[in-house]
């Protein structure tokens, strides 16, 4: 799945195993520092634990694992991105691991190419597309491929 | 406040008059002499209609201004409330609700149909009218003074008094008067009240009852009076001429009119008692139980922050929040807690319409319907009871002449009923039919792989097997239930709301199902415990006592994880295992004996916390699938402990057991 064409999105960046991410920036609630985690003995371990969020408990998801990258423990710059995404239409908040966030961008639409199914080393079906600012190539992520496939 | 749209408004309203009136017409069916269902089912037609026509439901109001009818000559006794007539005015009750709420989609084919047979009815079905209750303006007329006073703000509330005279004067002949000796002097006067009383000398052949209904929408209020005045007419039966020279005796108060009414009716009103009650949309009361239960959060916090204070002051203020918090936690829970009688109420209809489907004679009867639970649990109770019950009365009770064989009354039976025990409320749907035939559900069972073949179960297990998905004994289809897509809908449905479902049944005896299920679901009472690093909660009404850990039971035996508690053999589970733990476990740990059921098991735990007062948070649909866990709490100390699942826990463990068994 590829967003391709002229839409432009404002987008959220941020870092997570070495590359840079982009979030729509709509579904952003807000960004906390890391915050006391509690596992989820049997959860699937993409959400393996759960996080407090101003009396909400939500489930804490580590992208890096949907995208086999090793899992550097936190740093000072960590941070949590709460959104909130449309799972089989239900509104659901989940929190996503970051380990730095960058700022809050416009990703033009034209610079937007369709994933590349070869020289990926990731599964190509989480990807939306891959955007650049400047020399950096920025992944847009599936993020509702990546919670509702196994 | 946005205002409310008198729309829906008026909807809400209807939807609980078309309920008490079909629970009028079902009283009435089987009492068909009885007053009071009569003038309720009448009430609540003539304010549907009245109010209908009010709010622009034209369709509903002119439907069901036929039933009024029809109703009003019931009540005069020129129509008899037969089987027949109760049963086209539960049809067109359903057909109002349809006309009120998506009026597009009513079929006027159908609602003609009814206003046919209601005709038909209304001709075949009238009673030989007694001339007490004909119009015949020369016999039966009587005069009545007719006293009335509005409420002082009845004018500010929109009624018109000189509307209320017109109608009364379009009775017969009125003679009126005001009543000025409450109208205050020209300083005090406020033109916004009304101050003024009227009353009538009315003469009229019109029943008393026509009168009262002139007052039906502001009966609550006003202050009325109607007596008989001297009457005008014989208590004739015969039309007799009445020789103008022959003085007539007046009977001073027997010649009253002709409504056969035996008891006198109260003056303010048959309305139903002034409800001293306000409608809140159930959101509010959503958002009011997550403010208090946040309140119960931020005072944990508070309690452990003060926990190493030396400050008296402090603590004695915090003991006084946690007072009123609570007292607040109970008051709102309180608040959302309903009779179970609003649900079981539904069913006398569902049963009724069933079992003349069927062909089968069933009593439907129902014990503890003032037990209350927490509205939204009503709610979701419903669809899983419409199954239970279908499942009785299509496959459970016998048909009439199988029941007589079987040496059983021709009538079956299905009980309803709910009680408190505990922190829980336990509801029980008995049957006195066939019961359940285990050698078909070990057939079955087997046939679909559930258990292995000649595998030993109690009772209690095998009936459990009902509840799998796709799992029906039933022979044959029938429209209403044979499927097996239902008994596991109603179980997770029951699971869904922390429940649990167990059944019983003898052979020829009927079955019994018990629903377990929680108070409300919003707080509960748990024990802390301390598993590894996690922190868990077990809900409190699950748990027997706690016992450490003999040391000798530390060393595990082959396969068998069992303990002797004053001489029972209870099976543990040890929760570092179940959440693969690998923290190294405390030296002294704990078992806490906890029960579903009839079963009890001994979870084994590092550490006891102490009782918490839990607030629960529902789990995130991404962790919809994770067994073990009901739901999550936020701790005094802001972070996350889970909630475990008490059946989902036992069931696990019982599984591991028929494993090792099988081994």
């Amino acid at each position: 799945m590829a967003v391709t064409g002229t839409e432009t999105f404002e987008a959220l960046t941020l870092g997570l195993g070495g590359e840079i991410f982009a979030i729509d920036a709509n579904s952003v609630h807000e960004i906390l520092d890391i915050v006391p985690q509690t596992e989820v003995p049997g959860a699937p371990p993409l959400v393996g634990h759960l996080i407090n969020v101003r009396g909400k408990v939500v489930p804490l998801a580590d992208l890096r694992i949907r995208f086999g990258m090793e899992r550097t423990p936190p740093t000072i710059d960590t941070r949590v991105v709460v959104v909130e995404i449309l799972l089989d239409d239900e509104p659901t908040v989940v929190g996503l691991l970051a380990d730095k966030v960058h700022e809050v961008t416009s990703i033009a639409g034209a610079s937007i190419e369709d994933t590349p199914d070869i020289g990926m080393r990731w599964n190509p079906d989480l990807i939306k597309g891959i955007g650049k600012r400047g020399d950096d190539f920025i992944v847009i992520p599936d993020i509702v491929r990546i919670f509702t496939t196994h | 406040m946005t205002g409310a749209d008198p729309g829906q408004v008026f909807r809400e309203e209807a939807a609980e008059l078309l309920a008490d009136l079909e629970s009028a017409l079902l009283h009435l069916e089987q009492n068909p002499t009885d007053r009071e269902p009569l003038d309720t089912a009448f009430r609540a037609l003539h304010t549907i209609k009245g109010s209908g026509s009010m709010f622009g439901f034209e369709a509903a109001a002119s439907f069901t201004h036929h039933l009024e009818s029809a109703f009003d000559r019931m009540r005069k006794g020129e129509l008899a409330a037969t089987t027949a007539m109760i049963g086209i005015a539960l049809a067109a009750k359903d057909h109002i609700r349809i006309l009120i709420d998506d009026p597009a989609s009513a079929d006027t084919a159908v609602g003609d149909g009814i206003l046919a047979r209601l005709a038909d009815q209304s001709g075949s079905a009238a009673v030989s009218a007694p001339l007490h209750g004909e119009r015949d303006d020369e016999e039966s007329r009587a005069t009545w003074r007719v006293r009335f006073r509005l409420a002082p703000d009845a004018l500010e509330r929109g009624t018109n008094p000189l509307l209320l005279l017109d109608e009364l004067r379009g009775l017969g002949e009125a003679e009126i008067v005001a009543l000025t000796d409450d109208v205050p002097p020209l300083e005090e006067l406020d033109p916004t009240r009304c101050h003024i009383g009227w009353e009538l000398i009315l003469t009229t052949s019109h029943p008393r009852s026509t009168i009262e209904d002139v007052f039906i929408f502001v009966i609550d209020e006003t202050e009325l009076t109607i007596e008989p005045v001297s009457a005008t007419s014989e208590p004739g039966v015969e039309q007799e001429p009445v020789p103008a020279e022959m003085p007539v005796p007046v009977p001073a108060m027997v010649a009253g009119p002709a409504a056969p009414k035996a008891e006198p009716v109260p003056e303010k009103g048959r309305a139903q008692p002034a409800a001293n009650s306000i409608r809140v949309p159930a959101e509010r009361l959503d958002d009011l139980m997550d403010q208090v239960g946040e309140l119960v959060i931020a005072h944990a916090r508070l309690k452990q922050l003060i926990a190493d204070s030396v400050d008296l002051q402090i603590k004695s203020v915090t003991e006084e929040i946690e007072r009123l918090s609570n007292g607040l936690r109970d008051i709102t829970m309180g608040i959302r807690m309903v009779p179970v009688d609003s649900l079981f109420g539904r069913f006398r209809r569902l049963v009724r319409d069933l079992s003349q489907e069927l062909g089968k004679d069933v009593l439907l009867t129902m014990s503890g319907e003032e037990t209350e639970l927490d509205k939204t649990m009503i709610e979701r109770l419903n669809d899983p009871l419409v199954h239970i019950i279908r499942n009785s009365l299509d496959h459970g009770l016998e048909p009439a002449a199988e029941r007589v064989a079987a040496g059983k009354a021709p009538q079956g039976r299905i009980h309803l009923s709910a009680r408190h025990a505990g922190t829980r409320v336990l509801m029980t749907i008995r049957d006195d039919g066939r019961g359940l035939d285990r050698e078909r559900i070990r057939a079955k069972a087997e046939e679909q792989e559930l258990i292995p073949p000649g595998a030993k179960l109690s009772d209690a297990e095998l009936f459990q097997l009902i509840f799998h998905p796709g799992f029906s004994t039933a022979r044959a289809l029938t429209s209403v239930s044979g499927r097996g897509i239902g008994m596991d809908v109603v179980k997770r449905t029951i699971d869904g709301l922390r429940g649990t479902i167990e059944v019983s049944s003898l052979p020829g005896g009927g079955t019994e199902i018990t629903l377990g299920l929680p108070l409300t679901l919003a707080i509960i009472d748990g024990l802390l415990v301390r598993v590894g690093q996690g922190r868990y909660v077990i809900p409190l009404f699950a748990v027997e006592e706690c016992v450490e850990l003999p040391a000798d039971v530390e060393r595990r035996h082959a396969n068998r994880n069992f303990l002797n508690i004053r001489g029972a053999l209870v099976p543990f589970l040890r929760l570092r295992d179940s959440f693969a733990v690998r923290h190294p476990p405390d030296p002294y740990q704990k078992i806490v004996i906890i029960s579903s059921g009839d079963k009890r098991v001994g979870l084994v735990v590092d550490q006891v916390l102490g009782d918490h007062q839990t607030v629960i948070k529902s789990m995130s649909k991404l962790h919809a699938d994770v067994a073990n866990f009901s739901g999550a709490t936020i701790l005094g100390d802001g972070s996350v402990a889970l909630i475990l699942d008490i059946a989902q826990i036992v069931a696990a463990g019982q599984t591991q057991e028929l494993r090792r068994e099988a081994c």
